[in-house]
Order: C-alpha cells, then structure tokens, then sequence
C-alpha cells in the first residue's frame, strides 16, 4: 500500500458513498467519476512536463535521487542553474566556439521567416483560386489535390540532390525554399476567402485599388483568424522540423535547436539535465505562441474536418 | 479602350497570384517527382555518380530482412495507434463532450498540449522517462502495479515498440481527441434524446446514433492517423538515440529510408523505398476509405 494507492482507493470510497446515498439521482457519482477521470488524464499528460521543468533546476548530482523536486529543506542546495550554465557555455567545433542561444535565434529567424514566406505565398494562390475565373483553373485544383496524396518521404532522396546540384546545401534556402507555398495552406485560405462577399471586391475595383491592394488590405484584414491559426501551424511546423536542418546543413553554427538537442543527447550522455535544461527551453516558444492564438487554432484544426 | 486593358489585367491577376506556386511546384515537387522515379532504377553513391541497374534496387529492398523488420514494425505502430490511440481518444472526447463550455477548454488544452512538442523533443525527454531504476515511468509504475523498476525499455529488443507506442499514445491522443470532439458537437442533441426515450441503453445509443454521425470525422481521424503512422521517424529517432533500436527493433520504414538515403549514401535505394511506402499508404488508406462506404450502404 502507497500513497498512489491510498489516493486511488479513497476516490473510489467516495464514488461509492455518492452512489449509494444518492440512489435516486445516480447522476451526480457519474459526474464525479467524469471529473475524477479527466482530473487524472489531465495529471498524467501534465506529469512529464512537470518532471521536465524540475529536472532542469535540480542540481546535476540529485537529478536522479529525487522523482520531482527535493523537500523544500534541501532547496537551497539543490536547485540552482547549474544545467543551464554548463548548456550556455561555448562548444568548441569546426567553425570556433559556437553558443547555446545562437541555436535559438537560428531556430526563430527559421520559423518566423518560414511563417511569413509561407502565409504569403499560400494566402495569395488562396484568394486567386477563390475569387477569379481563369482558364485552367480546375485543372490547377485537381494537380494539388493529387500533390496532397503524395507523401513527403518520396521526394526527400530527389529534393536533396536537386538542392546539392543547385548549390543551396548549409544555407537556409534549402529549408524555406521547397515549402514556400504550401498547398494545405492554400486550401485553408481558399475556404477562408469564399465566403467573402464579391461586391466588396467590386466596389474595391471601382474605388481604383489595385488589384493587389485589393487583396492586402480588404481581403487579408477579413481572414485574419484564420491567418493566425496557419501561422501557429507554420510556425509550430518549422520550428520542430528535424529533418530538414538534418539534411541540408552542416555548419554546427547554422544548425537549429531539435538537430542540436538530439545531438546533445549523445554529447551530454551523462549529463540529463543539461539537454534537458535545453529542450525545457525549446518548448517555451511553441507554448507561449499557442497560449496566444489557441482559440483560433483549435477552430481552424477541427473546422475542416467536420465539413468534409 | 482603357477598359480593354483593364479587363485583360484582371485576367491576367490570378496567374500572378498563382505564380509563386505554379514556380515552387515545378521546381521542388513535379520535378523531384520525375527525378525520384529515374533515381529509384539508379545506383547512386552521394549525390553526383550514378548508374543505371533496372529493377535491383527493388529487389534489394523487398528482399533485404531489416526492410521486413521495418515494415513489420510499422505495421504494429500502425495497427496499435489506430486501435489503442483512437478508441482512448474518442472516450475522452465524449467524456469531455459533456462537460461545460469552461472546462472542456480547459481539459481540452490541457490534453492537447503534448502536440506543441516536436517529435524529436518529445524522444529526448522520454528518452531519459525510460531510464531503468530512476526514470519517471518506471517508478511510476513500480508504484502503481509493483512492476517494472528494472525495465530496461530502449534498450531490451521485445520493449522498444511498446515504448514508442507509450509515448506515442501520450502525443498524439489529445490531437485525435479535437477532431472527435469537433464531429461530437455536431451530433444532433435531439436524436440521442429520442434513442433515450424509446429505451435505448447507452451502449445502443453509441453504436447505432453517435457512431454513425460522426463517422465522416471518424474515417477522417482513422486515414490520417494511418498515413501519419506510416511514416513515423523522428520519435523512435530521438528516443533511441540516433539509432534504430537492439536487432532493429525501433526501425521504421522511413528510418530504413533515410539510412539508406543518408548514411549510406545511396539515394536510389532511397527513392525505391520512398516509392514503396507510397504505394503501401495509398491502398491503405483507398481501403479504409471504401470500406467505411460499404459500412454505410449496409446499414
């Protein structure tokens, strides 16, 4: 018998007290139970990040003594930024000493430039394909539904040694060039776009916009939800991709924050907390960036699938 | 006269706004496409020298023991993430579909949370999750069910899978539970009323009305977890470490792609097995796709 145990069995106890001096309305057990199960779910997913944030401020020596945090007592001792000193210290590689924060700012200027080409190029295949009649336009449509069912791996083998061939290895091109538009993205907008009224583009037309002042600043203010939404996507997309980086760049002072947490894995191998320390850092951006937009997010997510 | 003009800009407009789509996709998708099915008939050593050699590189690849670990193992992933994830997914979406406004945002936040994390942030942390003796999991269960203190996850060959499952199942069942949750609130509240009142049990009431009406987003979920499944790679890389597990048991198609392609320089293989995993997705999800039509016609 353990506190797990102990903690489990009364919140049993209690489902059947409730239950039973309550025959008339079993109702309320079950919501009990409902909340009693989600409470626990929720622990559970929690657990692991929790665990995280507290491996990164112990100190190295008791990183493994204690599951969670040490008694208050020994807070003194045992908490302290140790991991992230050792994780800022400069490596020496190939190219000179290169530092921990330089990996962050990579990984930034990566995902925010990938965010902004991406929503620009997308959002305008997106307002043509929903507001012009052009010839070929089906056809265009047909292409990228098919170019959907095509999985990404195929093309990694070619895609690499196209950017080989056109000289673009170790630069940053190879990863924002090949997904500069993307076309969930255009669809997303395409969607988004429809349902805007035509007078309003008529009347845009008859005041002298241009047509590309048209779609900047009547049609792009009127989608901005949905814009946030695919920006958060992008974004998250970017700054999590492995591969890409893994691939096309090998100048250690060009690399971003998953290659380099992967790779500190192997350097740190017995040293947890310190590419610990590193990824708790990694996942606060993503965090912050949702925390912001999440409304928007977990609607643009779920909207398309309860349409099709 | 001026007019005219006008109007052949208008027309001309979309091609513009289509044009940085129309550029990237020949370049970096029609193109590649065509250059991986040439590459797939050549042996290539990097990325310059290449020859011509037929067939060999499929028949390498449909020969070689660890393509069939691979594929054996992808099968598995796939096989528990649709049977285990989904099924978990879905009870949690109907247990929070009834809750209030407030609180399925909030539980709803909270389980989706784990998606923000990369894969291969996700490997790293639970990399060390796993560690014998002093990982989290392990003591958690040790606590819970008196077992498995000693377990040495990543490393023992017959664990490994179940634990890129665990922690797959920690990622992603929140990301499955949104779609659920969004087909959940388009259910018509007033049919399981009446089911109610005409004496359906709850049971029935799931299977012959819930069911049925979110199945568009049900076959949605169960296609894309299967392609998503088929093509996992960076989890199980960063979990084990770069490697692909004790006797390959943490290899995955597009691990054996990309080891091929990668390490061992030979990006025809690569494209070979590329062409294999799409062609396997393709009939899968064709099938899942049928087969919820055929389930329909016949009820």
């Amino acid at each position: 018998m353990n506190s797990i145990h102990t903690f489990l069995l009364v919140l049993a106890v209690l489902f059947a007290v409730l239950y039973a001096f309550q025959p008339k309305r079993p109702k309320i057990a079950f919501i009990y139970l409902r909340y009693i199960v989600l409470i626990l779910i929720a622990a559970l997913v929690l657990a692991p990040f929790f665990w995280l944030i507290c491996a990164a401020f112990k100190d190295p020596d008791v990183l493994m003594k204690y599951t969670f945090l040490p008694p208050l007592t020994e807070w003194a001792k045992e908490i302290n930024l140790s991991n992230f000193k050792e994780l800022f210290k400069n490596q020496p590689s190939m190219e000179g000493d290169v530092y921990f924060w330089q990996y962050i700012i990579n990984s930034l200027f990566l995902a925010s430039i990938t965010t902004i080409v991406q929503m620009f190029f997308s959002s305008m295949g997106g307002y043509a394909l929903a507001k012009y009649d052009f010839r070929g336009k089906k056809m265009v449509m047909l292409f990228m539904l098919a170019s959907m069912m095509i999985p990404g791996v195929v093309l990694l083998a070619p895609v690499y040694k196209l950017i080989v061939n056109i000289g673009l290895m170790d630069t940053y091109w190879a990863l924002v060039l090949p997904g500069a538009c993307s076309v969930f993205g255009m669809f997303l907008f395409r969607q988004a776009i429809v349902g805007i009224p035509n007078d309003l583009i008529e009347a845009g037309r008859i005041d002298g916009c241009s047509e590309f002042s048209i779609f900047m600043n009547l049609i792009m203010p009127l989608v901005r939800p949905m814009t946030g939404a695919f920006c958060l996507v992008t974004f998250l997309g970017s700054w999590n991709n492995f591969l890409g980086p893994q691939v096309y760049i090998n100048a250690q002072s060009k690399l971003t924050l998953p290659v380099v947490l992967n790779q500190y894995v192997g350097v740190y191998a017995n040293q947890y907390g310190v590419f610990l320390a590193g990824t708790l850092l990694a996942i606060i951006p993503p965090a912050i960036l949702f925390f912001c937009l999440q409304k928007e997010f977990i609607s643009g997510l779920s909207s398309g699938a309860v349409k099709g | 006269m001026k007019h005219e003009k006008y109007r052949a800009y208008v027309k001309r407009t979309p091609y513009l706004f289509l044009a940085p789509y129309l550029c990237l996709t020949c370049i970096f998708f029609v193109y590649p496409l065509i250059s991986a099915f040439m590459l797939s008939f050549q042996q290539t050593n990097g990325p310059k020298s290449r020859a011509f050699v037929g067939l060999s590189n499929y028949s390498f690849v449909l020969t070689d023991p660890d393509f069939h670990k691979a594929v054996t193992n992808t099968a598995i992933y796939a096989v528990f993430s649709i049977f285990l994830q989904l099924p978990i997914s879905l009870g949690l979406a109907m247990l929070l579909n009834a809750a209030k406004d407030k609180t399925k945002g909030f539980f709803r936040l909270i389980i989706f949370s784990p998606n923000l994390v990369g894969q291969i942030f996700v490997g790293v942390i639970f990399s060390v999750l796993f560690v014998p003796r002093y990982g989290l999991f392990n003591r958690f269960m040790q606590s819970l069910i008196y077992w498995g203190l000693e377990n040495r996850w990543l490393e023992n060959p017959t664990l490994v899978l179940p634990a890129i499952i665990i922690t797959a199942l920690w990622m992603y069942v929140g990301f499955n539970m949104i779609y659920f949750l969004a087909g959940l609130q388009s259910v018509d509240k007033s049919l399981i009323e009446a089911a109610r009142i005409d004496g359906a049990n709850p049971w029935q009431v799931f299977w012959n009305v819930t069911l049925p009406a979110i199945k568009p987003v049900a076959t949605f979920v169960v296609v894309m977890s299967t392609i998503g499944s088929f093509q996992l790679f960076e989890l199980p890389f960063a979990l084990l470490k770069g490697e692909f597990g004790p006797s390959s048991s943490g290899l995955f198609i597009v691990s054996y792609l990309y080891s091929m392609a990668f390490r061992a320089g030979d990006l025809g293989t690569g494209a070979a097995v590329g062409w294999i995993l799409t062609l396997i997705i393709m009939i899968i999800s064709l099938a899942q796709i049928k087969l919820s039509g055929t389930l329909e016609e016949g009820k």
